[in-house]
């Protein structure tokens, strides 16, 4: 049955398909010529306008950082490939390896990301390395999210292009703007419906 | 049940007769197209080139109409070639059997589902329902008019014309949630509860999509609560439902959909939660994949020279929500799962001008033409709307109303005639005027008070003021001069 409607769907669009009267051209794309300061600064604002947490740091500083919000947290994981010194060593981790098989009892979760956008305040995950697979930043409440500066660019279109190649090889994308949030009722925005509640994200400048 | 179908049960002023007289529904849909219209014209102010995406976006949705066949057959390849299925449905029966299929082979009794219209389009909750599968929405307001049996009433916020306590009242007695208040919050927090579990034991699961990219195989879910990534990510199989025209040709055009889609919709710089995936990835999220692309009646709207432009729509709602009959009529008046001015052209296209009800839809309108200054990707929704108006009218055998239009045309020829027909009306209304409005027209009239009043004549017409005053030859009549209170209410824009 699928083969056949697969014909009839394929030759009904190729006579409905009209000619392109003028072949599309995609407009030039400007290199954006912004301060990159500038943009780490919008990054931060528009993050925080969104009610994720933003917590500027240095390299040094990011263990004790971690260490400070994973204060009181008892079921902290991480994935596998997570840089080890971005932890405070005396911190005990669950480490997603080989796959946690309960999520629903961690309590907090610590990753990388890929990229971020200062136009929109998003963080992207391509779960590559250190950004674990897509259930452990979503089932947990707490979800700390370590950005670069040199991370972070101006606009959508940037991160489009710099997200390429993990698309091409077919790698899952997830874009986080602020923590999981509705306004389905009366337009009353609630966070945390189903993601996580409260969403960290932990800048850092500087080198890696 | 929340899937509705795009057949409207009632022509739309029948309809809208009924969705007029809820005042609460109006209030809460005044309320909420007020509140997104102010804050979608922040968000577009915010980007410095908004009219050139606009028109990118425009021509890169006509560009894949275009070379519709080959990006669909690009797309296939992508998806097979990550390890993903494709299935091709030409109508909704045959979609619904397909995902119904899919679900029995692996034994599911329930499935949850993120919001999409293009499932609710199909009926799918009904099909499956048929075969004994529960389909369980996750989206909070499609949870609501699911647990409500009702129909949703906005693209965006299905559940717009519901109030907190309502809610509340309904959590209560279908969740069996304890709620000592109507508290948005605590709201949210008993679907949540509820739902979780459904997430972490429900093996299948469907979705819409936002976007297919032919290039990578890329299927992109944009949503907010996280339902969206619940779904697309716990069960062991994912089938998405698309129409066919959702394809993109190359990983970077979502650039442009990606900023125009947001702040047309939700008036937000991003929504918090966007899902990207292409076919099955080894260790994270389902490990089964399938894409049903559904035509439907799309490529008779693809074969329509005028009508085409409607398939370039992002379901972004922007044009519902700048709408005044949409404001007053609310989205059941529609009838169909996509109400508002797009639904009052796209639903009489899918059904090919052929469903009497759903063709009363292209007069849905005052032809304001709010709906295409606000719609991201440019679809002239009046100029369609129109067009439509003449196709269903050609299409109807000569009528009484030509006939009465012939007479009108005969009497409006000279003016002889056209004063004693008002002088003749003006006598004759009498007994059907009440408070300075007739709001029932006898016999073959009747059509037009059916769904509007119709001003009393006045005691005096123009002309006869005219020639009762003295010198009027001559001078012609006064002109109020403009004073500093009309000067000052300028226009302001939005």
């Amino acid at each position: 049955m699928s083969a056949e409607a697969r014909l009839e769907i394929l030759t009904r669009v190729n006579r409905a398909q009209p000619a392109e009267p003028t072949r599309f051209q995609r407009p030039a794309r400007p290199v954006s010529g912004r301060d990159e300061h500038d943009v780490v600064e919008q990054f931060a604002e528009y993050a925080a306008e969104y009610r994720a947490n933003v917590i500027r740091t240095s390299r040094s500083a990011l263990p004790a950082v971690l260490g400070d919000l994973l204060q009181g947290q008892v079921q902290v994981a991480v994935p596998k490939d997570l840089a080890a010194d971005w932890l405070p060593a005396a911190l005990a981790v669950h480490r997603d390896d080989p796959d946690l098989t309960d999520l629903t009892v961690i309590t907090a979760v610590v990753t990388g990301a890929a990229v971020a956008i200062a136009e929109t305040g998003t963080v992207v995950l391509d779960h590559g390395p250190g950004q674990g697979r897509r259930a452990l930043t979503l089932v947990p409440d707490h979800h700390i999210c370590v950005v670069f500066e040199h991370q972070v660019v101006e606009s959508v279109l940037e991160a489009v292009q710099r997200l390429h190649p993990s698309a091409r090889r077919g790698q899952p994308l997830t874009w986080i703007s602020g923590p999981s949030a509705t306004s389905d009722i009366e337009l009353s925005r609630v966070e945390g419906v189903h993601g996580p509640r409260t969403l960290d994200i932990v800048l850092v400048a500087g080198p890696p | 049940m929340s899937a509705g179908g795009i057949k409207p049960a009632r022509p739309f002023p029948a309809a809208a007769r009924d969705t007029l007289g809820n005042a609460q529904m109006r209030r809460n849909l005044r309320h909420a197209t007020t509140t997104i219209r102010e804050k979608r014209q922040r968000a577009v102010d915010e980007l410095p080139n908004w009219e050139a995406l606009r028109d990118e976006a425009a021509a890169l949705k006509d560009h894949v109409m275009a070379h519709l066949s080959e990006y669909l057959l690009e797309l296939e390849a992508s998806v097979q070639a990550r390890g993903g299925q494709v299935h091709w449905a030409r109508t909704a029966q045959e979609a619904r059997s397909i995902v119904a299929a899919l679900a029995q082979r692996h034994g599911a009794q329930e499935v949850i589902k993120v919001k999409s219209i293009s499932t609710d389009e199909i009926e799918l909750n009904a099909g499956l329902a048929a075969h004994g599968i529960h389909a369980i929405e996750t989206d909070l307001a499609e949870l609501i008019v699911q647990l409500a049996e009702d129909q949703p009433s906005h693209i965006l916020v299905p559940a717009i014309h519901r109030n907190r306590a309502e809610i509340r009242e309904l959590f209560q007695r279908k969740l069996g949630a304890e709620l000592l208040t109507d508290d948005p919050k605590a709201l949210a927090d008993a679907a949540r509860t509820y739902l979780r579990e459904k997430f972490l034991s429900t093996t299948v699961a469907v979705s819409g999509a936002n976007f297919a990219v032919a290039e990578t195989g890329t299927v992109c879910v944009v949503e907010s609560e996280g339902n969206g990534r619940m779904c697309l990510t716990m069960p062991d199989v994912l089938i998405s439902v698309m129409g066919i025209e959702k394809v993109l040709p190359t990983w970077q055009d979502l650039a442009v959909f990606l900023r125009v889609l947001p702040r047309s919709s939700t008036a937000e710089r991003m929504n918090p939660y966007t899902s990207f995936w292409s076919g099955v990835t080894p260790g994270d999220g389902p490990q089964e994949f399938h894409l049903v692309l559904l035509d439907n009646g799309r490529t008779d709207v693809l074969a329509d020279d005028v009508g085409r432009q409607t398939l370039r729509c992002i379901r972004c709602s922007a044009c519902l929500n700048v709408c005044p009959v949409y404001e007053r009529t609310g989205g059941h008046a529609y009838g169909s799962v996509y109400p508002g001015p797009i639904g009052a052209i796209l639903t009489p296209q899918l059904l090919q001008l052929e469903d009497e009800n759903a063709n009363t839809l292209p007069w849905a309108s005052s032809l304001c033409g709010a709906c295409y200054d606000a719609c991201p990707v440019k679809i002239n929704i009046p100029e369609v709307l129109l067009y439509l108006r003449g196709q269903i009218s050609d299409a109807q055998p000569p009528s009484v109303q030509a006939a009465a239009f012939k007479v009108a045309a005969w009497v409006m020829s000279e003016p002889h005639r056209f004063e004693g027909a008002i002088k003749l009306a003006r006598t004759g209304q009498g007994p059907l005027v009440k408070h300075g409005a007739i709001h029932a027209l006898p016999g073959l009239l009747a059509g037009w008070t059916a769904s509007r009043d119709l001003p009393a004549f006045p005691r005096q017409t123009f002309r006869e003021w005219w020639r009762q005053r003295p010198a009027a030859q001559e001078h012609g009549p006064d002109r109020p001069e403009d004073t500093s209170e009309t000067a000052g209410n300028a226009w302001e824009p939005l």
